[in-house]
């Protein structure tokens, strides 16, 4: 480990993420922001969906807000960097062992979701208008929830950029990313799938779960959630999973 | 402070397509083969096949070879980014594989294909570049604004790369890779896509570093560039050394050296008989792609004993194509096909 080295990797992200933040607010925010009018506001000021829907929404979009930035924030410049620009090659040159650059992105991947975490929240609510009753009882668990789901988002994003093509990124949204926010109960809390059993067993193998329910304990726990050790146990589980893999996967792409 | 380069026996097979490290531009892999399992087949190309050479401290060396020879994969072990299937190197007294870190430290790298960062300015590629290795703030950006001019590129240093010229792009990487004053440089086809001008100056900023006493180690297929700028190379073909030595050495090498390069409507016995016997003519090749190549002591003089021999033997000359002693002629010798094809 090169702790300069690494700084300074992460003062080149930081650099390029400030140069772009803008562009990268819009493509973070403008999606979560539609769901959040559509069915926040639209939906509930008209009566279809009750006023409460909006407590329950909330900490959904935050953890898909999070887990989207996290996501994109590694997989995209990774994809570009080992296919087309090579930019990479100079970090992977740098005197340290290559693992860290990845480490680095995974770590510039994390805050760029804590960013999103922290944008989303009072722009959702702003959006939401009044009758959204969440609670910032438990700081200390916000908190860690936070980080562990933004490490998560990053790793995952490593993973996917290091093993996907500039060809299949069309497939990654539709066939990967889709499904998992779909059935990552976001916009329903996993209690909402009693009715299909195996449905909601199956839910269980997709972190984007562990995610929404783990921000649903914590700021709106009025509502049915996963126990809080569940969700802690899931989210601790699937970063060593997808960190190892992912690493494993950046090295394929780095050595030849 | 002096650095040299030894490589022990490496072999690389990949059995998967190349990564980024060590893909090269146009023509494919030599040594494709198939191995025939009972199953499936396997995939394995043979990349380099038992490679040894010393660079001395100080020297420009060069590799010579066509497209797939394994020059690109020889510099991506030597610069830690390609795991040598067997064999060992050393930079200095680090070994590449062992010692990557230690390794990276002493090199500067320039890539075949440019690999700028897009989203930084032409300053802050150079700086950042430092700050990886260690250097401080105040270090930095002397030695960018140093480098940005002595490599004429001061007026843009504030603009992201992307309108760069491909001259200009070679001279910001070659920039960056001497920003950490690296003991021995790399630089893979360096000369590739550069219009004459462009590649007289690169000639100069390598020969200039070069007299600091620094290593330079370059992949080439470019004979003149070879010819004029390196001490000493290493010429390459299928994953394996041909011969080394300065230039002179290896063009003095070529039995006579000129080629005299003939097509025939029929080639005999008789033919090969009567051209052998011309004097000054000290041997005759049938290159795989048909015709003969005589190599002799001079050129065009020996054109009338060559149609006297045709005559001879019955046989009508379709072609001729004289060359002067050149590491091309070298190339054809040792391989029957020409570095060009």
């Amino acid at each position: 480990m090169n702790l300069q080295a690494f700084l300074a990797m992460l003062g080149r992200d930081g650099r390029v993420a400030r140069r772009n933040f803008l562009p990268l607010l819009l493509q973070n925010l403008v999606q979560p922001m539609l769901f959040v009018f559509v069915f926040g506001r639209v939906m509930t000021t008209s009566g279809m969906m009750p006023e409460s829907y909006k407590s329950l929404l909330l900490p959904g979009i935050i953890a898909i807000s999070m887990l989207l930035s996290g996501l994109q924030a590694v997989a995209f410049p990774m994809i570009a960097d080992f296919q087309f620009t090579r930019e990479i090659e100079d970090r992977l040159l740098a005197p340290m062992e290559i693992e860290w650059v990845a480490i680095e992105k995974v770590v510039a991947g994390s805050i760029q979701a804590l960013i999103a975490g922290g944008v989303v929240i009072p722009t959702a609510w702003l959006v939401l208008g009044s009758g959204v009753q969440i609670s910032f009882a438990q700081p200390f668990e916000l908190i860690a929830l936070a980080v562990l789901v933004a490490v998560l988002a990053a790793a995952i994003g490593l993973t996917l950029g290091c093993s996907l093509g500039q060809a299949q990124i069309g497939i990654m949204f539709s066939l990967i990313v889709g499904p998992m926010i779909f059935f990552g109960c976001t916009y329903y809390p996993w209690s909402a799938l009693a009715s299909f059993p195996i449905l909601q067993k199956i839910v269980l193998l997709n972190p984007f779960v562990y995610a929404s329910e783990g921000f649903r304990s914590a700021l709106a726990p009025q509502f049915p959630h996963l126990d809080g050790y569940v969700v802690f146990g899931g989210l601790i589980g699937f970063n060593a999973l997808f960190f190892r893999l992912g690493l494993r996967q950046f090295r394929r792409k780095a050595i030849g | 402070m002096d650095v040299g380069i030894r490589i022990e026996q490496l072999r690389k097979v990949y059995t998967s397509p190349p990564p980024v490290a060590a893909q090269v531009r146009g023509g494919p892999m030599t040594g494709v083969k198939f191995w025939k399992r009972p199953e499936k087949k396997k995939y394995e190309v043979v990349a380099l096949d038992g490679v040894s050479l010393e660079v001395k401290p100080g020297e420009i060396f060069g590799l010579l070879g066509p497209n797939g020879a394994g020059k690109s994969t020889t510099v991506g072990i030597l610069t830690t980014r390609v795991r040598p299937t067997s064999g060992q190197a050393w930079i200095g007294g680090a070994e590449v594989w062992q010692e990557r870190v230690k390794v990276k430290r002493l090199i500067g790298v320039v890539q075949q294909k440019p690999n700028l960062d897009f989203a930084l300015t032409a300053r802050e590629i150079l700086t950042y570049h430092a700050a990886y290795f260690g250097m401080t703030a105040d270090e930095r950006q002397a030695r960018a604004t140093e480098l940005l001019d002595r490599f004429q590129l001061s007026d843009r240093s504030d603009q992201l790369v992307t309108g760069f010229s491909g001259g200009m792009m070679q001279r910001l990487s070659i920039a960056r890779a001497l920003m950490h004053n690296p003991s021995v440089l790399f630089l893979d086809e360096p000369s590739t896509g550069l219009d004459p001008q462009t590649r007289l100056l690169l000639w100069d900023l390598i020969r200039n570093f070069n007299a600091q006493g620094h290593t330079v180690m370059l992949t080439t297929h470019n004979m003149e560039e070879a010819d004029e700028l390196c001490h000493r190379l290493a010429i390459v073909d299928h994953g394996r050394v041909i011969a080394v030595g300065t230039p002179g050495e290896l063009k003095r090498s070529v039995p006579g050296g000129f080629v005299v390069r003939l097509q025939f409507d029929t080639i005999g016995d008789a033919l090969l008989a009567q051209l052998r016997q011309i004097q000054g003519v000290t041997e005759v090749q049938q290159p795989p792609e048909g015709g003969l190549d005589l190599y002799a002591d001079r050129g065009g003089t020996l054109m009338p004993h060559i149609v006297n021999a045709a005559a001879a033997a019955g046989a009508t000359i379709r072609d001729v194509h004289i060359s002067e002693p050149s590491l091309e002629n070298l190339f054809l010798h040792h391989t029957g096909r020409s570095l060009r094809q």
